[in-house]
């Protein structure tokens, strides 16, 4: 599917979806509240199938969080990058993807790890990187570390 | 006689073993905390960041310039490859292309350093297996390759050699000349290579049947590189997403079906002598012209997401550069193909033996520093 | 056969025997003096010789890997291997603070003591040997095998996981393999028809028994290579190190003098099963003779009896390099198929054949 047909076809399956196109993606942008139903969609329907997630990340925008999935389709070769804002960035919450596809659960760790956002019924959240006592979390914007030595 | 705890045999009689980080066969610093059942492997956690550098915060002071060659520390057996990734995603933001004759020489150098990286991989896998002499086989190619490094770039594994719009100076006059007989030398080699570690039946033993990964597996773990393909899924970034004029050249797509690790071994094997090919089309054909294109001195992208993915020897490398307008990268995120397939591995050793264990790491070419970033 | 050489290693031992018979008299202090004098011998040159492998190891590794090998330390880098005994006698010996002290102290020195023993009836040139115990090659099967509890004891006692694993391996695999060594021994004696190791050389002296044997005996000399790689633990056989699995194995905990000990028992094994394997199927210190060609039997007869056994031994233990520098290690289960599926049934039915062989008198 082209960028026009996927929009078209994720508005049918969301209708509260937005899109931004600056991009040389497709952006997807999700309120949190349905995202994991279109997610499981994204993967179980046949006309997205989008069965590779390359890519888990977060962004912290200082004021709120941004959750980025790029997905791609083996099959279709077709793919957009799903976003949600997560606001409250002290209790940054989001449903896990870890059941539709098993490479997010380490992604997912290690976003927990950096950023402190909480994947609610991931089978296994602890840090992955750092010690598990480790104070903060280092990706966020306003981190600050006593060791660290600005140049 | 209980010094450790109770961390030895778990409630249900099982055996917990920790690989690592000091171990023979984790290649460096990984830890695989492993539950055995006697000799079976029940289980297998990975713990990481042993040299967790956070290169992804580091970048995020650096410049557009700079941040490319922190990144020749990740998969440092791929240094060029990575430094590309980052110099491409620069110029996906800039808006350029790097001159024909960059784009030329950033395949034969990242066509090397893959040949050098499988290199690496084949003696590692023949020393990991307990036969040792592969080991000093692969580095007397290596270091014919190395060397050529040397002369063009000044550095010998993270060569730094990628700059936005092109290469960092133009190549050296012997490199063609050495090129080509480090790869002729290195064909006549490869039947050596064979001999020694193909058609071993102890090595045969060893890989067929062992670490089968299947490619519903392969895909929801996201696994790419010679280790997916081995399992029948396509996804060579330089076919499906052709960087750097990799369009222009010929070269197949190595896929096997069996997705054991005899079928990941044979994958790289073939991939060594498709790099072959292109080198062998591209060294007499490099275009005259200038090696960079006309870069401002500070870099600025535009505000926007940039998202550039290459093929490393051990999969897809995606740098996903966020720019607010500044000199430096708002956020860099590298998605780094040892941390996907790394992923895989409980599922690929779950049922087997320690020895398979050490086979499964061996050939999904495991590179710490690219997981831990 | 006459003897041709009046300068022999018997007939000097002899000569000291009977100067200290002359000088002392008393024929019980002379034979604890001879005693003494036989171990100091055996330790001086079981160390030497441990010396020499050390140093054919690494030049035949050099030599398969194309490198050079040791080259810096005295002639050829023959000193190299004094080095770094010296560098290993001054690392300090740690000794894990969980381990079972006695046992962990004990278990190189019944490595080495077990090695050690079994060079008693080993026939090092004509008419010299330490004891021609009268069941000789039974006494060889029974020693060899006691090493096995030190390997045990040193995993045990290490109180690490690796090392526990590794000496579990060990259990596993020197119980196999014993079976395929024994049974490969007993086709020699079946066709000698004595355990002693002086018959047995004697009675190759016209022919080995590797040529006289026909294929049965070819097959028994290569299950016994084979199954006495694995029991010495080297590679392709050597899981209960295994470097790359379990960092070492039983030996991950040792270090200093004690790991240098486990080295030193290896390099004894490696030379007694050689010496072994030489002695059964390759004529000991026989020397190479050839149908009727009595001009080229008489010039062999002038190499000395023990430069043969020296030669045949250093060829097999050539061999069993060559292996360990070539082919990758097993997995621990097709290390125990080898053994139960192959080797085992194989050298049962080969028993059958030799049997029928010395019955009939079919043999040369």
């Amino acid at each position: 599917m082209n960028k026009e047909e996927l929009k078209s076809a994720i508005t049918g399956i969301l209708p509260e979806a937005t899109f931004d196109e600056s991009g040389e993606l497709l952006n997807v942008i999700v309120p949190s509240s349905g995202f994991l139903q279109f997610m499981t969609n994204l993967m179980s329907k046949k006309e997205f199938d989008m069965n590779y997630l390359y890519c888990l990340t977060c962004i912290d925008w200082k004021d709120h969080f941004m959750m980025v999935y790029h997905l791609l389709s083996r099959n279709h070769k077709h793919e957009f990058v799903v976003k949600v804002k997560l606001e409250n960035r002290d209790q940054a919450e989001i449903e896990t993807v870890c059941g539709i596809w098993k490479t997010a659960e380490l992604l997912e760790r290690e976003v927990f790890d950096l950023f402190g956002v909480t994947f609610l019924h991931h089978p296994d959240l602890r840090r992955l990187f750092l010690d598990e006592d480790w104070p903060g979390f280092p990706l966020r914007k306003d981190y600050v570390d006593e060791n660290m030595i600005e140049i | 006689m209980s010094l450790l705890g109770e961390d030895i045999v778990t409630e249900d009689g099982l055996f917990v073993v920790n690989m690592g980080p000091q171990h023979p066969s984790t290649h460096g610093v990984l830890h695989l905390k492993v539950w055995l059942d006697g000799e079976t492997i029940h289980k297998i956690e990975p713990h990481m960041g042993y040299i967790h550098r956070s290169i992804e915060k580091m970048s995020e002071n650096l410049s557009y310039r700079n941040f490319i060659f922190a990144t020749s520390r990740m998969d440092y057996l791929a240094a060029h490859i990575n430094n590309e990734a980052c110099a491409l995603a620069v110029e996906k933001g800039l808006g350029i292309q790097a001159t024909p004759r960059a784009k030329v020489i950033r395949i034969l150098m990242g066509e090397l350093t893959r040949l050098a990286s499988h290199q690496l991989w084949w003696g590692c896998t023949g020393l990991d297996l307990g036969a040792v002499s592969p080991f000093f086989y692969a580095f007397r190619d290596r270091e014919a390759i190395n060397d050529i490094m040397e002369e063009t770039c000044g550095a010998r594994l993270t060569q730094n050699y990628v700059v936005p719009g092109g290469v960092m100076f133009d190549i050296h006059p012997n490199f063609q000349k050495r090129t080509k007989e480090a790869i002729a030398n290195f064909k006549r080699n490869l039947t050596d290579y064979d001999k020694l570690l193909t058609g071993n039946v102890i090595f045969e033993n060893r890989t067929k049947g062992v670490g089968i990964l299947t490619k519903e597996d392969a895909i929801s773990f996201g696994v790419t590189g010679p280790t997916a393909r081995a399992s029948g899924l396509s996804c060579d970034v330089r076919k499906w997403f052709p960087y750097s004029g990799y369009e222009n050249v010929e070269f197949d797509e190595i896929l096997a079906t069996e997705g054991d690790c005899f079928a990941r071994y044979m994958c790289r094997m073939a991939e060594m002598r498709q790099s072959v090919r292109i080198i062998e089309q591209l060294i007499d054909n490099i275009p005259e012209g200038d090696f960079q294109e006309k870069t401002k001195a500070v870099i600025k992208l535009p505000k926007g997401e940039f998202y550039q993915r290459v093929e490393t020897p051990r999969g897809e490398l995606g740098v996903f550069i966020v720019s607010d307008g500044a000199a430096s990268p708002y956020r860099v995120k590298y998605r780094s193909p040892g941390f996907s397939n790394l992923s895989a591995l409980s599922t690929m050793a779950k049922g087997g033996k320690i020895g398979d264990l050490v086979a499964i790491m061996a050939t999904i070419d495991l590179v710490i520093p690219d997981i831990d970033r | 056969m006459k003897t041709v050489l009046t300068i022999s290693l018997s007939s000097i031992a002899g000569h000291i025997h009977q100067w200290l018979e002359k000088a002392i008299g008393n024929p019980t202090i002379v034979y604890l003096i001879d005693m003494v004098l036989v171990a100091v011998c055996l330790l001086v040159f079981l160390v030497l010789l441990c010396f020499f492998l050390g140093w054919m190891e690494r030049k035949v590794a050099a030599f398969m890997q194309i490198r050079l090998g040791p080259n810096r330390v005295g002639p050829k880098g023959s000193m190299q291997i004094v080095a770094d005994t010296v560098k290993l006698l001054f690392k300090e010996g740690l000794t894990p603070a969980a381990s079972d002290k006695f046992l962990f102290h004990l278990a190189p020195m019944i490595v080495v003591i077990a090695s050690m023993m079994v060079c008693a009836p080993l026939a090092f040139a004509k008419d010299f040997q330490i004891f021609d115990i009268s069941i000789g090659v039974l006494y060889v099967s029974a020693v060899s095998s006691l090493g096995i509890i030190g390997i045990l004891m040193a995993g045990w006692s290490s109180y690490n996981k690796y090392s526990l694993l590794g000496a579990m391996r060990s259990g596993a695999q020197i119980v196999s393999y014993e079976l395929s060594i024994g049974l490969s021994l007993i086709s020699v004696v079946i066709m000698v028809g004595s355990l002693k190791m002086s018959d047995i050389v004697m009675s190759q002296s016209d022919g080995w028994w590797i040529w006289k044997g026909h294929i049965p005996m070819i097959i028994s000399f290569i299950i016994f290579v084979v199954a006495s790689t694995a029991e010495i633990n080297r590679a392709p056989f050597d899981l209960t190190e295994a470097e790359q699995e379990l960092t070492g194995g039983f030996h991950t905990e040792y270090s200093g003098m004690k790991f240098a000990m486990f080295l030193l028992s290896e390099y004894i094994n490696l030379f007694v099963v050689s010496a072994i394997a030489a002695t059964l199927f390759l004529g000991g210190w026989m020397p190479l003779h050839i149908g009727h060609l009595q001009s080229f039997n008489h010039i062999m007869d002038y190499i000395p009896s023990s430069i043969w056994f020296m030669g045949k031994t250093m060829f097999i233990i050539f061999i069993i390099m060559w292996f360990r520098w070539t082919f990758p290690r097993l997995r621990v289960d097709q290390l125990l198929n080898l053994e139960w599926k192959y080797l085992l049934p194989i050298s049962m039915v080969n028993i059958l054949l030799v049997t029928l062989m010395a019955i009939m008198g079919w043999h040369f």
